[in-house]
């Protein structure tokens, strides 16, 4: 019965054409990948490990998924691999070669490479600055400084119409008059303006309302479509992540406890943690199976 | 930020403090274009009470007017009959054996003491030295000088004013209904609040030193509220090394207490070198901490805001993050602790001063310095000059009120868990 409902999933998503799940991501170069990556937190005497000694190769034009619970440790890896928080242990090699974020100078540039949507669009703006210096900066950081206004305005016209906002009807107004579905369509307007070869989308739907949440999810695909750019897509909806990705990351406690082809993770899941994720997604037409989570809870 | 500010006028207490300070600050600025005294030129020798002063010589020579007031002779031998001069009349009364019980000392009692003193005072009998206690020449003449002065105020008074000497010398004769008016004579001075001990207009004196005290407040505000922006802001967004150096620092000051330390620079540096900046300066920079403290502690709570890492991202610099992505959320509590801290500079001074440790006293007045003077000089002592101090008092009250009842207004407008 599960197995159905998941291939009635598959049906429709191959009808959809940014599937690009059969494709060997593993002959293409690496982009971002880590090994025994780690960071400890330090709270008084309270010692938590937030990432534990994990491992990751991320191909170029690949849409990862990393899955799991809250608290799991999805953020402080995101955090990292955005270079806005050291690793305690381990290494990260960025385009192959060992990273060096040691310089102010340096860090801009991988930010050039690197960028990130955030789960909270209400918290993700300076509330004291106008949307256009948002879209503004992005010009600014691609080196379109010297650009003439009228040219900026342009770009930033085709940026917002890109997620199906108007320019006019934004420029002037301050991010918090905006709706949050509105907010997160401007993230990936500045992704758009950006183009940058990784985009690290931090639970980028989780504040959303359902309606929005699909469009968002259309918006991002069809950017990824258009730029061919590496996604790491960091959710704790194991169903979503399954829908779009090319490969699966499951992490539990700090660490991946399973990882692979999202057919491979899903469908024939060994580690109990990713089975208990599985079984707690709600589906329509069937009694929602709440067993796992005291099986789990006792082991 | 229009609705912010109409926000916080809003606030009942805000525009409470507001307004009294506003009336405190306009009267500092306005004062002075009224009244262009030297606020430490002395005008006379030790306290005056409040009230307008007349020159009598130049009243002599001012025309005069003719004023039959009713009450005039009453008034006269009210003002001139001392305390002393009526008990002797009701002493002289008893003796002679006339019913004294409903008789004292006291103004409303004058007219039955009047009445009573010219029914029975018979010179001729007062010759005879018969009483007990005015038996002596030096008691009849006395009694005899007395009544002369009752009964001429009785009667239609003159006055002879020679000025001049020798063949030079003119006389003027001064009516009892002779008046003159005030604003014709020559030299007045009107003393609203009297004189202090060196004679000086206090009035005057306490509004240059609160201009002065304020001042003094206000430098050591921002000096203090800029050094623990900056050692707060650093400290808490960069964090590590640099914050455990502030912070260390930061203790150290906190450690010693910052009185103790205010008053040994102070004597260190002499009441010649102590001008008003260099107080206020030394108050600044021994009062920023628990400012560099708390800014420090909203810091890394919005370090880690997404807006923050959005702005990181985005290749901003440090001093750019700081400035747009930090500062403006934490401004409003910046302003309040600027607030606090010109209050807390204005006491810290008047504290010093009273303590003998204040500014330069032959340059400016201070608040403190007034309330020193008047403790040096025995106002609320010997003198019993309440003019002397509890104005200023009052003044030292009423700034840190406004300032703090203002403080607390913005505090309600700011944090959503004080709103009503």
């Amino acid at each position: 019965m599960k197995t159905d409902e998941i291939k009635t999933a598959e049906d429709t998503r191959e009808s959809v054409s940014f599937g690009t799940r059969d494709k060997d991501f593993s002959k293409e170069p690496l982009c971002l990948s880590g090994r025994g990556v780690t960071r400890v937190f330090h709270t008084g005497k309270v010692t938590t490990v937030a990432v534990d000694h994990v491992d990751f190769d991320f191909h170029k034009g690949e849409l990862i998924s990393i899955v799991g619970e809250s608290g799991s440790g999805k953020t402080t890896l995101s955090k990292m691999l955005l270079g806005l928080l050291e690793p305690t242990d381990g290494e990260i090699m960025f385009q192959g070669k060992p990273r060096d974020i040691s310089t102010g100078a340096k860090k801009r540039e991988y930010w050039k490479g690197i960028q990130a949507i955030f789960q909270d669009p209400f918290s993700s703006y300076n509330v004291f600055h106008k949307i256009d210096s948002v879209l503004l900066d992005c010009i600014n950081m691609r080196g379109g400084g010297n650009l003439p206004k009228e040219k900026k305005i342009e770009m930033m016209t085709e940026a917002c119409s890109f997620v199906n906002l108007k320019f006019a009807e934004l420029t002037n107004k301050y991010p918090f008059e905006l709706s949050g579905g509105q907010m997160q369509r401007l993230m990936i307007a500045r992704i758009f303006l950006l183009k940058p070869n990784i985009l690290l989308a931090d639970e980028p739907t989780s504040m959303i309302d359902a309606c929005s949440r699909a469009t968002i999810l259309d918006m991002l695909l069809k950017l990824r479509d258009e730029t061919g750019m590496t996604v790491i897509f960091i959710t704790h909806d194991i169903g979503l992540a399954y829908y779009i990705s090319d490969s699966v990351y499951i992490m539990e406690h700090g660490r991946f406890v399973e990882s692979g082809k999202p057919d491979k993770v899903m469908l024939e899941p060994e580690a109990p943690y990713t089975k208990r994720l599985i079984s707690d997604v709600p589906k329509i037409h069937e009694p929602w199976d709440l067993s796992t989570v005291d099986l789990l809870q006792d082991a | 930020m229009k609705n912010t500010l109409r926000n916080v006028f809003h606030s009942p207490r805000f525009l409470v403090g507001f307004i009294i300070f506003m009336i405190i600050l306009l009267t500092v600025l306005i004062y002075p274009w009224f009244v262009h005294r030297d606020p430490l030129q002395g005008l006379g020798k030790g306290f005056l009470e409040p009230g307008t002063y007349l020159s009598v010589y130049d009243a002599n020579d001012t025309d005069t007017y003719r004023v039959e007031l009713p009450e005039a002779a009453a008034n006269r031998l009210e003002a001139s009959l001392p305390t002393e001069d009526r008990q002797m009349m009701i002493d002289y009364l008893k003796a002679m054996g006339v019913d004294v019980s409903g008789l004292d000392t006291s103004n409303e009692k004058m007219e039955d003491l009047l009445v009573a003193w010219n029914a029975n005072y018979d010179e001729a009998d007062a010759k005879k030295n018969k009483y007990e206690g005015f038996a002596t020449q030096a008691k009849r003449n006395a009694l005899r000088r007395l009544d002369n002065k009752i009964k001429s105020s009785n009667s239609n008074v003159t006055m002879s004013v020679v000025k001049g000497e020798g063949d030079d010398a003119t006389v003027k004769t001064v009516n009892g209904n002779d008046f003159v008016k005030v604003d014709e004579v020559a030299n007045s001075v009107n003393l609203p609040l009297g004189t202090d001990n060196f004679g000086r207009d206090t009035l005057t004196e306490l509004v240059e030193a609160t201009g002065i005290s304020l001042l003094i407040g206000l430098i050591a505000g921002s000096i203090a509220t800029l050094l623990g922006l900056l050692v707060g802001l650093l400290a808490g967004y960069v964090g590590g090394v640099l914050d455990d150096i502030l912070m260390f620092i930061a203790n150290i000051f906190t450690v010693i207490p910052g009185f103790v330390l205010l008053i040994l620079i102070y004597s260190a540096l002499g009441a010649e070198s102590r001008g008003i900046v260099t107080c206020a300066v030394i108050i600044g920079i021994t009062s920023w901490v628990w400012t560099a403290r708390s800014v420090r502690s909203q810091v890394i709570s919005l370090r880690n805001r997404d807006h923050v890492n959005l702005s990181k991202l985005s290749g901003h610099s440090l001093f750019r993050i700081v400035t747009t992505d930090i500062l403006p959320y934490i401004a409003s509590y910046v302003v309040m602790a600027f607030i606090l801290q010109v209050s807390s500079g204005i006491l810290a001074e008047a504290q010093l001063s009273m303590l003998g440790l204040g500014p330069n006293p032959n340059e400016l007045p201070t608040l403190g310095l007034m309330m020193n003077w008047a403790k040096l000089f025995g106002a609320y002592t010997s003198s019993n000059a309440w003019w002397a101090y509890f104005p200023v008092i009052m003044v030292i009250a009423l700034i840190s009120f406004s300032l703090n009842l203002m403080n607390t207004g913005l505090d309600q407008v700011f944090n959503p868990t004080l709103r009503d």
